[in-house]
């Protein structure tokens, strides 16, 4: 690990001030610290956040909820009301890492946490991720893990996350504090950057800015559903994951593991009704797969039929009307 | 540790030294770390507590797992300085040759390990799977995330970031079974 300088911050409105040219910051560390000790990230500074407060999860006043960005995985899974209203974000967190990554990793961290390509990972080979320049080893190498849609000649990495696709469906916001003092409202469909020709570049915040909450809008009721499908049955990333909530007014279904960001389309939901190969039809219309992964399409669509199959044997009146 | 950069420097700027308390097993601590250290190798390499292990050292494994305030976490994916004024409990801290506790018993009884080296990782990471249970936190495997019970379904998913590559997996549920079962008596 590259040495660099450690600085605590005592309230996150000061974070921003505390970072440096080069620095980053430091929340749960489950992702950042690996990618520290294989060279992948050399920050020159890190302000650890861990005692900065933002780790509450109140109510709005519209009747949804304000995640702070240092509440973690565990927490914001077990919370009541996530539970019991927005149980679509609890299935998606459960579904990810391991008990003891979850205790530590946080709702904002998360969010940025950074892709697994194996090609990202490994610094003798290519990436433009990684090293801007040096190609993409992915495009004619070893693929089947990543991206199909969204992709760029730059780039197939896929965004690995769980709890971002259930943050999708729910339409969430991510709150920030730039370094200039002043606070913006990023829909949580705009936050991930798709490739383009400036693979290196996650998701639209920018430098300095520091994510200090996500909140939900009030629940939407209906039936949550993340199902996620992978090589191993615990502890792995998602070969393809969907986020559901299904109510009497229609459907919402994200995908996880099959693109850059959390993939959500929705004109394709509107097809909800005529079955799961019209929705993913819709979806993934612009797939780009390689020959390694273009079975996930055939994933998706079984696992938007398993969502549909779910709700309809559930045996609500909602359920069966759809 | 040198390294020679591009501009022909040599890049040995050590960063400050940072001052760091723990209280490990219920004792008080004072260290000066470079911040690099992480809670794993001050644990190992400063306090000489060589109980927990160094598997993978990515959070991959589990080997390393210690509880920080009473949670389970992988000793190797923090820095110590993120832990200062933070109470660990490592796998020293639970019982003697001659009075063991309970969870190590269990695993001696049911034969829990063959080589050993991931048992202080199994056995803190199964303290923490019965506490969580406990508490009513829902896993993967939890039909209601309002109903959160015990069962052999539920150990096996909240320790699969624990690997055992000796696979001494069956046994170690019985482990984790038995003292749960002890527990409720």
């Amino acid at each position: 690990m590259k040495a660099f300088e450690y600085v605590r911050a005592e309230d996150a409105a000061q974070a921003p001030g505390l970072l440096a040219e080069g620095g980053k910051y430091l929340a749960g560390g489950t992702n950042l610290l690996d990618l520290m000790k294989l060279q992948i990230e050399a920050p020159a500074q890190l302000v650890d956040l861990n005692r900065s407060g933002l780790a509450e999860i109140t109510e709005t006043e519209e009747g949804g909820l304000k995640i702070g960005a240092l509440v973690r995985n565990t927490d914001l899974a077990a919370h009541p009301r996530v539970r019991q209203e927005y149980a679509v974000l609890s299935r998606a967190i459960l579904a990810g890492a391991s008990g003891q990554i979850r205790n530590r990793a946080t709702t904002g961290g998360n969010l940025l946490q950074r892709t697994r390509c194996p090609y990202f990972y490994d610094t003798n080979l290519p990436c433009n991720k990684r090293e801007p320049g040096t190609g993409c080893g992915a495009l004619a190498g070893f693929s089947r893990p990543l991206a199909v849609i969204g992709t760029s000649e730059h780039c197939i990495a896929n965004y690995p996350g769980d709890m971002a696709v259930a943050l999708r469906v729910l339409d969430a916001t991510i709150q920030t504090l730039k370094a200039d003092g002043s606070r913006r409202e990023i829909p949580i469909g705009d936050f991930h950057r798709l490739p383009g020709d400036t693979p290196h570049i996650d998701t639209v915040l920018e430098s300095g800015e520091l994510i200090t909450s996500v909140t939900l809008p009030p629940p939407l009721g209906g039936q949550h559903i993340y199902l996620k499908a992978r090589d191993r049955q615990s502890y792995a990333f998602a070969l393809v994951s969907v986020a559901a909530v299904v109510t009497d007014s229609g459907a919402r279904v994200a995908f996880g593991g099959v693109a850059p960001k959390p993939w959500r389309v929705e004109s394709a939901e509107a097809r909800w009704n005529e079955g799961a190969q019209a929705v993913t039809d819709a979806a993934f219309k612009d797939a780009r797969p390689t020959a390694q992964n273009a079975f996930k399409l055939d994933l998706a669509q079984r696992l938007v039929q398993a969502v549909m199959n779910e709700t309809q044997s559930a045996g609500t009146p909602e359920g069966g009307a759809a | 540790m040198t390294h020679t950069t591009s501009h022909g420097s040599t890049d040995l700027q050590l960063p400050r030294s940072v001052r760091v308390e723990l209280t490990v097993n219920g004792q008080p601590k004072q260290l000066e770390l470079d911040p690099r250290v992480s809670l794993l190798d001050a644990l190992r390499e400063h306090l000489h507590l060589t109980g927990t292990k160094k598997g993978c050292d990515h959070g991959q494994c589990g080997a390393c797992t210690v509880l920080v305030g009473g949670k389970r976490l992988n000793s190797c994916l923090s820095l110590a300085v993120m832990h200062d004024g933070d109470e660990v409990t490592t796998i020293e801290s639970l019982g003697t040759p001659d009075d063991l506790h309970p969870m190590q018993a269990a695993f001696v009884e049911c034969d829990g390990f063959q080589c050993g080296y991931c048992t202080p990782g199994q056995i803190m990471s199964a303290l923490g799977t019965l506490d969580e249970l406990e508490r009513g936190i829902p896993s993967h495997v939890t039909a209601d995330l309002n109903t959160v019970e015990y069962s052999d379904d539920e150990v096996r998913e909240r320790m699969s970031g624990n690997i055992c590559r000796c696979a001494a997996y069956p046994n170690i549920v019985r482990a984790v079974r038995s003292v749960h079962e002890g527990g409720q008596e």
